[in-house]
């Protein structure tokens, strides 16, 4: 609050119990507003969570809890955790394999081509997974091993999960201080291959850990496109989750979606923390110039 | 030095220029000799061709069809900058985040595969020409401007290159700090004695630095020559303005005398007729004499300490600018006298 000199006004701001107390009541409005959205959406999680760990959902937390649904689902699905953790990485692999390179050289060129296919990286949020799947059906689904095999899943999912990641780079690449850093290795005698390795692999670090924390969360709960392309050879967590919901009981389902939390929360943590793209240029500590003065 | 710059590479440009891809010409072809050792300042506003004449040294640009870069004999025009064996350094100074300081001054020796004892005695040389030992294990954000400064410096010398070339390396700096690095790199580059190719806007830094100074205009080389030649003998309006402050009066030229509003003066001359004359604010004094001086009023007066700054109406058609070490206390309106050295004048 700015000190007020008029003598009205000082009247005013000191005169002000009704003030306060609107300033508070306001507080509580808000703060009421704001756990309320979240009980909203934290709740339903919850029941399911709870759903997952009672004896018997129907007769509620009386009938005692036990972990007895979840074993029963790591017995039932463990083959899908697993062969969900093996997509998500070796789906990030292959966006990095791909997508880091793809990024470097979008960065580099200039023209008109350029721009359009970084505007078209946004593509795949808008299509629909199914649409995806189905193309994909339609071009390979001739070739009967591969379509029954996981990697046709893979290939689902590093079309979906690429352009994040290499969003996530461009955004690292394009800036001016990055094109200098290149320049600057360049001038000293650096390669192409050296300079990659050694200057832009390194110091697009932030650009990519984003990227892959988009990468293996988006792999690990997509179901659209998995769901479409799985068979029962190949299934993945999302798609066995909706299977044990039809099919099973209703503890077991919840149950499952514990393990699925457990897997899948890190991963969130680990995004809101590195997924933010550092700028690669920091700005300079306070110049201390007595300090300077001594030394030369 | 372990491995001093005995050869000392001359740079020479033929009809280089360059033209972007949209169609812009950012360099006008220019063909310029850059003697070995010599340190050549491109000074010019922004937009001027300045760092687009340094990329193509450098490498970073390659120049229009037809134009030509040699060190000394060998031609480079189609080198890459990796090949070149130049140092740089950036206007971002473009420090690798990655590494350490030390690690950034070794990595060009590292490229170069030389034995790691000759690496390491090189970085020690280096940190301790720089004074920047205690900076050795920093990060590059744990660092000042100025010791980024430094760092940058260190690191592109380390290589023994045979040119050395710096964009605008004092721009990102406050002005104190500017002032003294200005002095550091004056020594440094005496000292070496390497090729040294300056880019910068500002006039005091390429005055103080220049062996030889390219003022550039709008993707031109406006003058080529020495702080003094440009200073003195500043061969277009472009050049004068930019250069320090030129007063302009316009007058008549007529039988051995200059005359104007305020007054006249004796100048030997050939030309007749109506003159454009140009002085430097130092080279007018104020006077009690009326003849042979010019008489106007008092603009203003700025009192700097070891000088006083007046600007005076009434001589010619502009305002003049004059500068003198002289006491004096003047307000606005105050009738002066000035007399104008007659060797000063320039006439374009």
């Amino acid at each position: 609050m700015l000190p007020v000199r008029l003598p009205g006004r000082r009247l005013l701001l000191q005169d002000s119990g009704w003030y306060k107390m609107k300033h508070s009541y306001r507080f509580y409005l808000q703060l009421g507003f704001t756990l309320l959205v979240c009980a909203f959406l934290i709740v339903p999680v919850i029941m399911s969570v709870m759903a997952g760990i009672t004896e018997n959902y129907f007769r509620g937390i009386t009938s005692g809890m036990t972990l007895r649904w979840v074993v029963e689902v790591w017995d039932l699905y463990a083959d899908t955790i697993f062969l969900s953790i093996l997509i998500s990485i070796a789906c990030l692999i292959c966006t990095i394999v791909l997508g880091v390179p793809a990024a470097y050289v979008l960065s580099k060129r200039q023209g008109r081509v350029a721009r359009m296919i970084e505007e078209l990286l946004t593509l795949p949020i808008a299509i629909p997974g199914l649409a995806i799947a189905l193309a994909l059906i339609i071009t390979f689904g001739g070739f009967r091993d591969f379509r029954s095999s996981w990697l046709f899943i893979l290939v689902g999912h590093v079309l979906y999960t690429l352009p994040f990641m290499m969003r996530s780079v461009l955004a690292v690449m394009s800036s001016a201080d990055f094109k200098s850093l290149e320049e600057g290795a360049a001038s000293l005698g650096a390669g192409f291959w050296r300079r990659f390795f050694d200057i832009v692999i390194p110091n697009c670090r932030s650009g990519i850990v984003a990227g892959a924390l988009m990468v293996v969360t988006l792999s690990m709960g997509e179901f659209n496109i998995t769901w479409m392309l799985h068979t029962p050879e190949s299934k993945t967590l999302p798609v066995g989750l909706a299977d044990s919901y039809a099919s099973m009981r209703l503890e077991i389902g919840s149950a499952y979606t514990i393990v699925f939390l457990l897997m899948i929360i890190p991963l969130l943590i680990g995004l809101q923390r590195y997924g933010q793209p550092r700028s690669i240029i920091s700005k300079p500590v306070e110049e201390n110039i007595i300090t300077n003065t001594g030394k030369s | 030095m372990s491995s001093p710059h005995q050869q000392k590479t001359s740079i020479r440009l033929e009809a280089c220029g360059k033209t972007f891809g949209d169609g812009t010409l950012a360099l006008e072809p220019m063909t310029l000799d850059i003697k070995g050792g010599e340190t050549i300042v491109f000074l010019g506003p922004s937009g001027c061709g300045k760092t687009t004449t340094l990329r193509i040294i450098a490498g970073l640009e390659s120049p229009d069809a037809g134009g030509r870069i040699f060190f000394d004999d060998q031609e480079v025009t189609n080198l890459p900058i990796e090949l070149r064996n130049v140092g740089m350094v950036f206007q971002s100074y473009a420090l690798f985040p990655n590494m350490s300081v030390e690690q950034n001054i070794a990595y060009g020796l590292k490229i170069r595969k030389l034995p790691r004892e000759e690496i390491n005695s090189r970085v020690e040389e280096m940190l301790d020409m720089m004074h920047i030992e205690e900076l050795r294990h920093r990060t590059v954000d744990q660092l000042s401007g100025g010791q980024r400064q430094r760092v940058a410096l260190a690191r592109a010398i380390a290589v023994c290159p045979k040119v050395l070339l710096l964009d605008e390396p004092l721009t990102a700096l406050d002005a104190l700090l500017r002032e003294r690095l200005r002095i550091d790199i004056d020594r440094l580059l005496r000292g070496l004695g390497i090729t040294t190719v300056y880019v910068t806007h500002d006039q005091a830094e390429a005055m103080s630095l220049g062996d030889r100074i390219v003022v550039m205009d709008k993707g031109r080389a406006a003058q080529v020559g020495t702080p003094r030649e440009i200073y003195f003998h500043p061969k277009e309006t472009f050049v004068a303005d930019f250069i320090g402050t030129m007063n302009r009066i316009s007058g008549v030229a007529a039988d051995g005398q200059f005359t104007t509003t305020g007054g006249s003066m004796s100048w030997q001359s050939d030309q007749n007729g109506s003159v454009d004359l140009m002085f430097r604010p130092e080279n007018a004094e104020l006077t009690d004499n009326q003849s042979n001086a010019f008489t106007g009023t008092v603009a203003t007066s700025f009192f700097l300490g070891d000088r006083t700054r007046i600007i005076i109406e009434g001589i010619g058609d502009e305002k003049i600018t004059i500068e003198t070490g002289n006491r004096v206390e003047l307000v606005q309106g105050d009738e002066i006298s000035i007399a104008i050295d007659p060797e000063s004048l320039v006439s374009l």
